[in-house]
């Protein structure tokens, strides 16, 4: 609860809850819906004690930066399920497994996580390690895993995670 | 108007049962070339990239074509549930596997493979 509104994200958190609940039972008598306003207020209670209602707990503010990033992150996706594709069914085994360390912008704990996360959502490169501003990343292909591959993902997930004006 | 709007509510209706089976059938095949990888790739880390087809692709499009199927909103809510958790833990859950295996000191094959396994067919 460093900077913000905490009762925005506690605003948040009771809108995601509630929606969750009614998604899960679709039931609408009054007993069920006086059961779920019950969890839901023990969930909240339980968030506010625990005191995880900051950015992170409910980071409902950027998801429309996610929204425009999740696009991109699928056509990435895509892209590279066929190369792994391909790989895999290949007669002849032709990977170049390489270690590659990657130099993140991102500043947030937020964004570094979306970076790492998309880096392993698409298939051909894992995040082995998370040091500071570097990130070991294993990939399939060591001619498609050369540190600039990475840039125009980790601009994308910054501005997803932060916001425009943030990071370097 | 009208008429054609219900033509194309029809046409949905129709189309979306084989749509949603043919769209299962291709995630089930892609999980599959996904094991396929798993068994013809060399160590840990590079296994772990074919498995990850199963995760996004696979598991997307299965999503998808049980969407497409599903009989109300209800159970797509459900879907849409899953996916969100599948793509928020899977990646979690690969990181995990890499780090620990890089923190317990297991070294990645580095380097062409294919070329490699030549040489070794020469020396042998």
């Amino acid at each position: 609860m460093e900077r913000g509104a905490p009762v925005a994200y506690f605003l948040g958190l009771l809108v995601a809850l509630v929606g969750f609940w009614l998604g899960m039972s679709g039931h609408f008598s009054p007993l069920l819906l006086s059961l779920g306003a019950l969890s839901v207020a023990v969930c909240l209670i339980l968030a506010y004690r625990l005191d995880i209602i900051d950015r992170e707990g409910a980071p409902y503010v950027r998801i429309l930066g996610y929204a425009m990033y999740f696009p991109w992150l699928m056509k990435e996706i895509v892209k590279a399920n066929i190369t792994v594709i391909r790989a895999c069914v290949k007669a002849d085994l032709d990977i170049a497994p390489a270690l590659v360390k990657v130099k993140t912008t991102c500043r947030t704990d937020l964004a570094k996580v979306t970076f790492a996360n998309s880096i392993t959502l698409t298939p051909g490169t894992v995040t082995v390690e998370v040091e500071g501003d570097k990130m070991l990343v294993h990939a399939l292909y060591e001619q498609e895993a050369q540190p600039e591959a990475f840039e125009d993902m980790d601009r994308r997930s910054r501005i997803a995670a932060d916001g425009k004006g943030a990071g370097a | 108007m009208g008429d054609l709007i219900a033509n194309i509510a029809d046409f949905w209706g129709m189309a979306r049962f084989p749509l949603g089976a043919a769209l299962c059938l291709g995630g089930g095949i892609l999980c599959l070339i996904g094991s396929v990888g798993v068994l013809r790739f060399p160590d840990f880390y590079t296994r772990l990239h074919a498995a990850s087809i199963t995760d996004t692709a696979g598991a997307i499009l299965i999503l998808l074509g049980m969407g497409l199927m599903a009989p109300g909103w209800l159970v797509v809510s459900k879907l849409v549930a899953i996916f969100v958790f599948l793509f928020l833990t899977g990646p979690a859950s690969s990181h995990a596997a890499a780090n620990a295996a890089h923190t317990a000191g297991l070294q990645p094959m580095i380097g062409p493979i294919g070329q490699r396994s030549d040489d070794d067919e020469e020396a042998a």
